[in-house]
C-alpha cells in the first residue's frame, strides 16, 4: 500500500517538475501572519487579511488565470509560534508567500525560514531595519516602514525644535532595541544627547516605575521605543503622574492611527510621529478607507494594512508575469526589477537590499476642536521625499549590496 | 496524587512485565511507521514532550511530588543546547575582588556535545532547586517549585545569551557525531526517536529497581520509610535530580527539532502543560505521559486556528480529569483490563 | 552611591501601591487556604473578573466606580460560591494537590474565555473623577488615585483581620478550620461557612481587581503573572496567618520598590529570591506555624 502510494507520488512529482513555468500545485497561496488577538490586533490582525483580499479583488483582470487563496494565522507575538506556523504552512499547506508579520523578533525568525525554503516574505508590520541590513535576504522585501525611517523623521524633527536631551523607554525585544539604536544615532548626529534608557518587558502593563526613572533623568524628551498598547499605556500613565506638567515631553516613536483612536484626541493631541500612509491624504485613499472600514467593524486602515495591499498587488503582478511562484528568489528579483504602482502608495521602487522606497510623512495629532469626525486625527506637518526617507543603501551592511 | 497512582500500581501486578513489554513493542512499532503518514517535525516535537512528561511523571507518579515548575529544566536545557550549538561559548562568573567572567569559546558545538552539556546543566539546576524545594511537602513543595521556575523565567528574560523575547534562532542542526546530517528530517527523526526510547527505558529501569521501590515506599508513607532507616530526603533529591536531567534531555533535543529556543519553554504555562499531559495520560503509569503528550500536542496543532479555545479546552481537561477521570487514559485502560501499564 | 531622594521616594510609593495589591490578594488566598486547605490558583483570574465586572457595570449599566467597588466583589464572589458548590466540594476528601490542579484548570478556562472575547490589548477604564489629579508632595508627584488605593487597601485588610481575629464569626471560622467535626456538633453549619468563606476570598480578589482597573488596563491576562508572585508572598508570610499575609504583602511591595531604585534588573526576581532565603532559614514562613 505504501509502495503504491510512493509510486503515485513520485509520478506526480516528476510530471509536475516537467511542467516548468507553472504555478506550484496550481494555487498561489498567500499566508497572512500577524497578531490576531494581542497588542497589535487592531493595527494588523484580521484587517491585514482583508487588505490582501481587497488587493486580489482590485487586480481581477491581471490575475484572472491564477487561482489565489488567502490564509491567516495568529503568531501571538512569539517567534517560536510564528516559526512553527510558517514551517508547517510551507511544508504541508504549500503556502507560497508570507505577508505582514508585525513584531520584529518573529519577522527575523520567519526571514530565515523563508530564505531556507526559497519562498517569498513581504514584511509590512515589522519595523527592525535589520531586515534590509545585516539580515537582508533575496527572498524578503521590507515594505511599509522601518526603525531607521521612523527615527529619521521623528528624531530629526524633534531635535531641531529644541528637544536635545533624550531618555528612552524601550520595549525589550528586537524592535525596541532597533528603534532605540536608530533614534539615538539620529539624536547624536544632530547634536543632541541621550542621557539614559530603561528596558521594559514586552508587552508591559505598569510603566510607573520606568516613567519615574525617566522623570528623575530630567531629559527634555522621553522617547517611547515601543508600540501598540505599550505606547498608549505609557502615555496614559505619564499623564497620570503629571510628567508632562513638569516640563518633559513624550515622543511616540511608533504610533498608529488605532493608537490615537484608543487614546482619544484629548490625551493624544500634539503628539508628533512619522508614518508611511494616512487615509485622509487623497481621494483614492479615502475611498479605500471607507471600503475597508465597512468590512472591518468600522476600524479604519492603518499604514500596515495599506502596506499589505500594496505588497500583495505588486507580488501578484510579478507572479502573473512570470507565470511561476515556486522560486521565491526569482519572484522577488522580478519585483525588484519592476517599478511598483498601486492605488495606495502610488509609484515607487524596490532597492537591491529589499527596501521598498516611498515618501514618509511627519504627522501631528489634531486638537479635539480641529477634528471633523471620527478617525480624522492627523494633520501633515512635513513630507520626507522618498530618496531621503530611508537609510542610504550603503550604510546598511546588507551582504546583497555589492561594493 | 497518592490515590491515583496507588490504583494504577495495585491493579493486578500479577501480569507485571508482560503487558508492559507488549505495550512497549507496540509503541516502538507505531512510532517507527508514523512518519510515513504524519508530518515528521510534528512527531519529533511530540516525542520531546513525551519524554518531558515521562520525566515529570517519575516525580509525581512514583514519588508523589508535584513539581509545578518543571519547565525550568526543560527550558533552560533548551537554551543551553541552542546557545552551545549556535555560539558555543560558556561564561563562568568568578570572584577576584570583583565579579569577572571566564569565557570559554569552542565555536558552534556538535549536537551530541551540546545536548550532553545541556543535560548536565539541567541536572545541576535540579540539584539546587530540589534541595530548596524538598524542605517543604505537598502543596508548599508545588508552590515553591512554581516560584523557583518563575524566578528563573525572569533570569531568562534578562540574560543576554537567551535573546530575551527574541529567543535563540536559528539553531543549526549540525552533524551528529560528525556523520549524520541532522538537517535531513528523516535522520533527525531517527535520532529523536532513539533518544526518546533510551530516556523511556532509563525511567523504566529506575522505577523497577530497588531505588524505585524505596521511592514508591516514600510515596505511600514517608514516615514509615524514615522509621525503616531510609534517608528519605536524599532519595527524594536523587529522584528530583534524575527527573530534572531527563526533562533536560528532552529540552536539549527540542531546539534541534524546531531550530529555536524561546521564553515559551521556560514559562509557567509550559509547566502547566506537562502536568496536563501526564494527568490526561495517566499519573503513575509508564505509558500515560506518552499518550497524554501526543494528545495535547496534536490538539494544539489541529486546533491552532481556534486561538484561545485551546487554552479553554486544556483548562476543561484539567477540571474533568480531576473530578471524574483521575486515572487518565492509560490508567483507565489498565484498570479495565486489569493489567499494568 | 548618591541617593536621589525624590526618585527613591517615588519608587517607594509605587512599592506601597504594588504592596497593596499583594496584600489584598494574599489575604484572600490565606483566608481560602485556612478554611478549605485549597490553593486557589484561580485567584488571579478572579481578580481579573473583578476588573472586568467594573468595566461591564460601567459600559452596560452605567454604574460608576463606587458602585463597582461594592457590586463587583459581590458578583464575582457569587460566581466563586457557584464554583465551590460545583467543583471544589468534591475535592475535600482528596489529596490537596487536586485542588491546586482543578483551580489551575479553572483559571485557564476563565482566562481563555475572556481572551477569546476581548483579545489581550486591554480595555480602558477611567479613574473616577473624584480621585483624579495629582498631589505635589514636593519630593514627588503622587496621583490621588494611587493614594486612595493604599488607604483603602489598608482599611480592607485591617477590617478583614479584625473580623477574623476579634469577632465571634471569626472565632467560628477559626474553630472550624481546626476541628470541623466538633464545630458541627455545636450546630454550626460548617459546609455553608466553607462556601461563604470561599466566596469571601474570591470577593477580596475581585475588589483588588476593581481597584486595579483604572491604573492597569483591564485585560484578560492581568492576573496571570501576578498570581505567582502572590504565591511567593504567601509562602514567605506563612500560610494560614492573616496578619502574616498582610504584613508580608505590604512589606514585599516596599522591598520591590527599593530594588527598582537600587538594582532595577533584579526587581522582577527579588521576591522569589527572598522566598528562597526564607525557605532555607525559616521553612514555615515568617509568620507561619511549623507545618
Amino acid at each position: 500500500m505504501k509502495l503504491l502510494r510512493t509510486a503515485i507520488l513520485t509520478a506526480a512529482m516528476v510530471s509536475a517538475g516537467a511542467a516548468y513555468g507553472q504555478v506550484s500545485d496550481g494555487v498561489v497561496k498567500i499566508g497572512v501572519l500577524n497578531d490576531m488577538s494581542g497588542t497589535y490586533a487592531d493595527l494588523a490582525g484580521a484587517g491585514s487579511v482583508l487588505a490582501a483580499r481587497l488587493a486580489i479583488e482590485d487586480l481581477k483582470d491581471v490575475v484572472k488565470d491564477l487561482k489565489i487563496e488567502v490564509v491567516g494565522a495568529d503568531h501571538q507575538n512569539k517567534p517560536d509560534i510564528g516559526s512553527n506556523i510558517v514551517r508547517q504552512w510551507i511544508d504541508v499547506d504549500k503556502v507560497d508567500v508570507i505577508v505582514d508579520v508585525p513584531t520584529s523578533s518573529v519577522a527575523l525568525a520567519v526571514n530565515e525560514i523563508v530564505k531556507e525554503k526559497n519562498k517569498v516574505f513581504l514584511v509590512s508590520g515589522a519595523a527592525t531595519s535589520d531586515l534590509t541590513g545585516p539580515r537582508c535576504s533575496p527572498n524578503t522585501i521590507h515594505w511599509t516602514y522601518d526603525t531607521w525611517a521612523l527615527a529619521n523623521g521623528t528624531g530629526n524633527a524633534i531635535v531641531k525644535t529644541g528637544g536635545d536631551t533624550w531618555f528612552f523607554l524601550t520595549a525589550d525585544y528586537a524592535f525596541g532595541h532597533a528603534l532605540e539604536r536608530d533614534t539615538s544615532a539620529v539624536v547624536t548626529k544632530n547634536g543632541g544627547k541621550v542621557v539614559g534608557a530603561v528596558r521594559h518587558p514586552f508587552p508591559g502593563q505598569d510603566f510607573s516605575s520606568f516613567l519615574l526613572q525617566a522623570q528623575a533623568s530630567k531629559a527634555k524628551i522621553i522617547g517611547l521605543a515601543n508600540a501598540g498598547a505599550d505606547t498608549t499605556n505609557a502615555i496614559k500613565q505619564a499623564a497620570e503622574f503629571g510628567i508632562t506638567q513638569k516640563g518633559q515631553n513624550l515622543a511616540g516613536l511608533l504610533v498608529f492611527l488605532t493608537d490615537v483612536h484608543s487614546l482619544g484626541l484629548k490625551t493624544a493631541q500634539g503628539l508628533i510621529f512619522t508614518e508611511a500612509w494616512y487615509w485622509d491624504m487623497n481621494d483614492t485613499n479615502r475611498a479605500f478607507a471607507k471600503r475597508f472600514a465597512a468590512a472591518n467593524r468600522g476600524i479604519y486602515p492603518s499604514m500596515i494594512h495599506a502596506g499589505v495591499y500594496s505588497a500583495v498587488t505588486h507580488y501578484l503582478k510579478s507572479v502573473a508575469a512570470l507565470k511561476n511562484d515556486a522560486d521565491g528568489a526569482a519572484v522577488v528579483a522580478h519585483m525588484k526589477k519592476s517599478k511598483t504602482k498601486d492605488a495606495l502608495f502610488g509609484e515607487g521602487e524596490i532597492r537591491e537590499d529589499g527596501r521598498k522606497i516611498h515618501p514618509m510623512y511627519l504627522f501631528e495629532v489634531k486638537k479635539p476642536e480641529e477634528s471633523k469626525g471620527p478617525w480624522d486625527y492627523y494633520k501633515t506637518r512635513a513630507t520626507i521625499p522618498a530618496d531621503q526617507a530611508f537609510r542610504p543603501i550603503g550604510e546598511g551592511k546588507c551582504p546583497l549590496v555589492k561594493g | 496524587m497518592v490515590q491515583a497512582s496507588e490504583q494504577a500500581a495495585s491493579s493486578a501486578p500479577a501480569y507485571g512485565g508482560r503487558s508492559e513489554m507488549i505495550a512497549f513493542a507496540l509503541m516502538v512499532l507505531v512510532l517507527a511507521i508514523l512518519p510515513a503518514f504524519v508530518y515528521p517535525p510534528f512527531l519529533m516535537k511530540a516525542l520531546c514532550f513525551a519524554l518531558f512528561a515521562c520525566a515529570f511523571n517519575l516525580l509525581i507518579g512514583y514519588v508523589g511530588l508535584l513539581s509545578f515548575g518543571h519547565a525550568l529544566y526543560f527550558g533552560w536545557a533548551s537554551y543551553f543546547a541552542a546557545h552551545l550549538a549556535k555560539a558555543g561559548t560558556i561564561s563562568i562568573p568568578y570572584w577576584a575582588g570583583s565579579w569577572h567572567w571566564l569565557n570559554l569559546t569552542s565555536g558552534p558545538m556538535a549536537p551530541e556535545l551540546a545536548i550532553l552539556l545541556a543535560v548536565l546543566g539541567a541536572a545541576f539546576l535540579g540539584v539546587v532547586a530540589g534541595s530548596i524545594a524538598i524542605r517543604r511537602q505537598g502543596i508548599y513543595f508545588a508552590m515553591i517549585t512554581l516560584a523557583l521556575a518563575q524566578m528563573m523565567y525572569f533570569f531568562a528574560v534578562q540574560a543576554p545569551f537567551t535573546g530575551g523575547e527574541d529567543g535563540i534562532q536559528p539553531v543549526p542542526r549540525g552533524h551528529l557525531f560528525g556523520m549524520f546530517n541532522l538537517a535531513n528530517d528523516d535522520v533527525m527523526y531517527v535520532f529523536v526517536l532513539v533518544v526518546f526510547l533510551l530516556g523511556f527505558l532509563l525511567i523504566y529501569r529506575i522505577i523497577h529497581s530497588p531505588f524505585g521501590e524505596v521511592l514508591k515506599a516514600i510515596r505511600e508513607n514517608e514516615q514509615r520509610a524514615i522509621s525503616l532507616g531510609y534517608k528519605t530526603d536524599r532519595y527524594k533529591l536523587m529522584a528530583f535530580t534524575l527527573s530534572a536531567a531527563i526533562a533536560g534531555l528532552a529540552g536539549a533535543v527540542k531546539p534541534f527539532v524546531v531550530q529555536n529556543a524561546s521564553l515559551t519553554d521556560v514559562h509557567w504555562s509550559m509547566s502547566g502543560e506537562v502536568v496536563l499531559m501526564t494527568l490526561l495520560g495517566g499519573l503513575g503509569t509508564i505509558f500515560g505521559p506518552v499518550v497524554g503528550a501526543f494528545s495535547i500536542i496534536a490538539m494544539q496543532n489541529y486546533l491552532a486556528s481556534f486561538g484561545q479555545w485551546v487554552t479553554i479546552i486544556q483548562g476543561s481537561i484539567f477540571v474533568l480529569c480531576v473530578l471524574l477521570f483521575r486515572r487518565g487514559i492509560v490508567g483507565e485502560i489498565a484498570n479495565m483490563f486489569r493489567i499494568k501499564l | 552611591m548618591e541617593i536621589n531622594l525624590p526618585a527613591l521616594f517615588g519608587q517607594l510609593l509605587i512599592g506601597l501601591i504594588n504592596g497593596s495589591f499583594y496584600a489584598l490578594l494574599s489575604l484572600g488566598l490565606a483566608v481560602i487556604f485556612g478554611m478549605l486547605n485549597i490553593i486557589n490558583f484561580a485567584h488571579g483570574a478572579q481578580y481579573m473578573m473583578g476588573a472586568f465586572a467594573a468595566y461591564f457595570l460601567l459600559q452596560f449599566a452605567g454604574l460608576n466606580y463606587w458602585w463597582a467597588l461594592v457590586l463587583a466583589p459581590v458578583i464575582v464572589g457569587g460566581i466563586g460560591i457557584v464554583i465551590e458548590r460545583a467543583f471544589l466540594q468534591w475535592l475535600y476528601k482528596l489529596d490537596h494537590l487536586y485542588g491546586l490542579l482543578l483551580t489551575f484548570g479553572l483559571a485557564l478556562i476563565i482566562q481563555g474565555l475572556f481572551r477569546h472575547r476581548y483579545g489581550s490589548s486591554g480595555l480602558p477604564y477611567q479613574i473616577p473623577p473624584q480621585l483624579t489629579g495629582v498631589r505635589d508632595l514636593g519630593f514627588t508627584f503622587l496621583p490621588n488615585y494611587r493614594a486612595w488605593v493604599i488607604v483603602f487597601s489598608l482599611a480592607v485588610c485591617f477590617g478583614t483581620w479584625f473580623m477574623i481575629e476579634k469577632t465571634r464569626l471569626g472565632a467560628y471560622l477559626r474553630a472550624a478550620t481546626e476541628n470541623p467535626t466538633l464545630v458541627r456538633a455545636f450546630g454550626i453549619n460548617v459546609p455553608r461557612m466553607i462556601t461563604l468563606t470561599y466566596g469571601f476570598g474570591v470577593g477580596l480578589a475581585a475588589l483588588a481587581g476593581v481597584m486595579a482597573a483604572p491604573i492597569y488596563a483591564v485585560n484578560p491576562t492581568m492576573g496571570a503573572d501576578l498570581i505567582i508572585v502572590v504565591f511567593a508572598v504567601v509562602v514567605i508570610g506563612g500560610m494560614g496567618s492573616i496578619m502574616g499575609a498582610i504584613v508580608t504583602g505590604f512589606g514585599l511591595g516596599v522591598v520591590e520598590g527599593l530594588t527598582k531604585y537600587f538594582f532595577p534588573e533584579a526587581s522582577n526576581t527579588v521576591i522569589f529570591v527572598i522566598m528562597v532565603i526564607v525557605l532555607v532559614t525559616r521553612p514555615a514562613g515568617l509568620f507561619g506555624r511549623a507545618a
